[in-house]
């Protein structure tokens, strides 16, 4: 499915590089779960390995840091698929090997 | 949910959308709708076409199967709102709620085994512990080979698993509300008749 690569990638594209209120070096922050300070990366972290567990608190707590709804919304949007992006790509190596080894 | 501009920050053509919708469903517009039309550019449109290849674009796998799939990374990120809406949707692909249920309890059960059947077994118990734990290890991919399933299928089935753990994590961080039985029908009807886009 080359198409779905190609997609993927103009997502990831998009969300990190493209137009956007908050600056692209906190979304790529939030796409890699590293690098940010508190309360954003709280939220980040509960998007990114149990995202059930998000409350209005966390939310509530990142507005009050200052960022407004539309920054928040860039910024867990890019949360969840950094981390899908990461799921995926460990499960690809770990077929590639898979078939690798099986010649 | 959570943030006001979801639930109402859209353009005017988008809300005469909305009434329409709500018009014609008799149903409330579902917050994964608002999700997708809210500046769509950023997040919705590229989105749509990522999830449309990989439930509708060709695949060894059924749409069945890939809905089925759907709810089984649903159920285990314990996404409620993803859950029921692709446990009904993969009902409706298959005709009957049979392999579904049978997969969604208990993937390991003899029951499951017989009802659900290989590869597709393996390929969600593979999809379970990747959602699970973020990762899965070689030997656990050669389990999914070995049991039939075909590298291009493994990698449209990864395809599904990205896209659902993307939405999964944004219908609970933002708080989607789950909609009663009659939305998520007219809800499964739709996608079943005309996929993401």
């Amino acid at each position: 499915m080359p198409d779905i690569r190609e997609a993927r990638a103009a997502l990831t594209r998009r969300i990190l590089d493209g137009e956007g209120k908050a600056s692209p070096s906190e979304r790529r922050a939030a796409f890699h779960d590293s690098g940010l300070g508190e309360p954003l990366e709280a939220l980040v972290d509960k998007v990114a390995r149990h995202a059930n567990r998000v409350t209005d608190e966390d939310i509530a707590a990142a507005r009050a840091s200052g960022l407004s709804e539309d920054e928040v919304f860039e910024i867990v949007v890019c949360a969840a698929v950094g981390q899908a992006a990461r799921q995926y790509d460990a499960a690809l190596s770990a077929l590639e090997a898979a078939a690798a080894g099986r010649g | 949910m959570r943030l006001r501009v979801l639930e109402d920050g859209h353009g005017f053509a988008t809300k005469a959308l909305f009434a329409l919708i709500r018009t014609a469903s008799r149903q409330p517009v579902l917050d994964i709708i608002k999700l997708a039309k809210y500046r769509p550019d950023f997040y919705g449109d590229p989105m749509s076409k990522v999830t449309q290849e990989a439930m509708r674009g060709p695949s060894a796998w059924s749409v069945g199967d890939r809905e089925l799939m759907a709810a089984s990374i649903a159920k285990t990120n314990e996404c409620e709102f993803c859950t029921k809406a692709h446990t009904a949707v993969a009902q409706g692909a298959y005709g009957d709620g049979k392999k579904v249920s049978a997969a969604l309890s208990d993937l390991l059960s003899d029951h499951a085994a017989e009802v659900v059947g290989e590869p597709l077994r393996a390929t969600l118990l593979m999809l379970g512990k990747l959602t699970r734990e973020h990762t899965v290890t070689e030997e656990e991919m050669r389990a999914v080979l070995a049991a039939g399933a075909s590298r291009q299928q493994i990698e449209d089935a990864l395809a599904v698993c990205f896209s659902f753990n993307v939405i999964g994590r944004l219908a609970d961080a933002f708080g989607f509300s789950v909609p009663g039985p009659e939305a998520l029908e007219a809800g499964a009807k739709y996608l079943l008749a005309r996929g993401y886009r």
